[in-house]
């Protein structure tokens, strides 16, 4: 278990040095300040649209760092060097999730709350955005580890990482979205089975993608 | 911090090839490996270039799946191939101390590493400002750390001036001498008092 706090303190540093927690709440707020000037500055419009609009920006902001999450350590060798003390790489997969998602997960979810000033979402509206993503970005977390493992050892995997990652996606999209509604109840829990599920698939399929990188 | 490390290095270390085989990219590397080290012996890899002297050390660790034939081990693994796996971005000492912490060393140990490899003054240097072959000691310093009973050395004197291989030649002896187990892919003579030879050679 110790093997996995290592790994987990090694890419959070890592993550946060490389971009730091700026990067994702100044890209969430990027997207938060500039969908007011495309769509004009109707209020009732903005509210009623906003909290999509800031699930699509929490993908997208998940979606950043993913050329960086498995490749790099694959090309210096620092996966060999896990395999080598036994350390397994679902392990591994595990505890670059957790650093991945709190790299990105709280710190979007300290941003919404500007954003939400930003896009004149009401009280309750960035209670129902903050549930949401507290439910939906271990998935994203989980997605974006999954296929950056699966694409490391190509060339110029990002764009093939995007393509990857958005349909797969989009099952937390709607739920994460639609938890905002009226009817947020039930697609709340939605999003939280398919988060739930991504978490407990994506080590396995990661793991398999880093011993496939291997060879 | 993992406990099991911090025990000192078992005595019983061993490595038994019979009859391995390897494949690489649909082509026979080579078959009929086989060998058998207990503690403190050591083993020199030798043969041309592309024979498969590094898949047969990434074999041994684990790395690569053999085609035929049993590996069996006991004891931990340590392997220094051409990949630093040292963040570049860190001083030396602090991209040690990773890997130390994982193998169940410390700080002192680290202190210790640098100083066999005439690094100490380097301590505070990222990893990215060392050269070649500060990198390469660099390297040995992360295996001579690592508390593993076997070491997996693919041209370890690669780039060191005849000061450093003197110390390496030290490290690897004394290394020896407490129990483990050296096995070295070097086209460099080095200093390995009574060891094994294996020539690899192309199969067919």
């Amino acid at each position: 278990m110790s093997a996995f706090f290592q790994i987990l303190r090694r890419d959070l540093r890592l993550s946060l040095s490389a971009g730091g927690l700026g990067l994702p709440i100044a890209f969430f707020l990027l997207v938060a300040t500039l969908y007011p000037f495309a769509v004009g500055p109707d209020g009732a419009l903005l509210a009623r649209t906003g909290g999509g609009v800031l699930w699509v920006a929490a993908l997208l902001a998940a979606l950043l760092p993913i050329d960086r999450l498995i490749a790099p350590d694959a090309e210096h060798g620092v996966l060999d060097q896990y395999a080598v003390r036994g350390v397994g790489e679902e392990l591994v997969a595990a505890a670059k999730i957790t650093a991945h998602w709190l790299s990105f997960g709280p710190p979007l979810m300290l941003a919404a709350i500007p954003a939400a000033a930003l896009l004149r979402l009401d009280g309750p509206t960035l209670a129902a955005v903050e549930l949401g993503l507290l439910a939906g970005t271990p998935g994203l977390a989980a997605l974006g580890v999954m296929v950056a493992s699966l694409t490391a050892g190509l060339r110029r995997s990002g764009a093939l990482a995007g393509l990857l990652m958005l349909p797969l996606a989009v099952p937390l999209i709607i739920f994460g979205a639609g938890s905002i509604g009226d009817f947020g109840g039930g697609a709340l829990r939605f999003l939280a089975a398919s988060s739930l599920f991504l978490v407990a698939v994506a080590p396995f399929a990661a793991g398999a993608g880093i011993r496939a990188l291997r060879d | 911090m993992t406990g099991k490390g911090q025990q000192a290095q078992s005595p019983i270390s061993g490595l038994m090839l019979s009859n391995v085989a390897c494949v690489r990219g649909g082509r026979m590397l080579f078959t009929g490996v086989s060998f058998t080290l207990g503690a403190g012996d050591a083993l020199v890899l030798a043969g041309p270039n592309g024979v498969g002297k590094s898949s047969l050390l990434r074999l041994i660790a684990g790395l690569l799946p053999a085609y035929a034939g049993q590996i069996s081990r006991t004891g931990k693994l340590a392997l220094a191939d051409e990949h630093m796996a040292l963040d570049a971005r860190l001083p030396l000492t602090k991209a040690l101390h990773y890997w130390a912490t994982l193998d169940g060393n410390n700080a002192e140990g680290v202190r210790a590493a640098l100083a066999n490899f005439s690094l100490s003054h380097l301590a505070d240097v990222p990893v990215r400002m060392l050269s070649t072959g500060q990198r390469r000691r660099a390297t040995l310093a992360r295996i001579a750390l690592s508390k593993a009973d076997i070491w997996l050395l693919d041209e370890p004197g690669n780039g060191l001036d005849t000061a450093s291989l003197a110390q390496l030649n030290h490290a690897m002896a004394q290394h020896r001498a407490a129990g483990g187990i050296v096995i070295a892919a070097s086209h460099q003579t080095l200093d390995l008092p009574g060891a094994a030879a294996l020539t690899l050679e192309a199969a067919e």
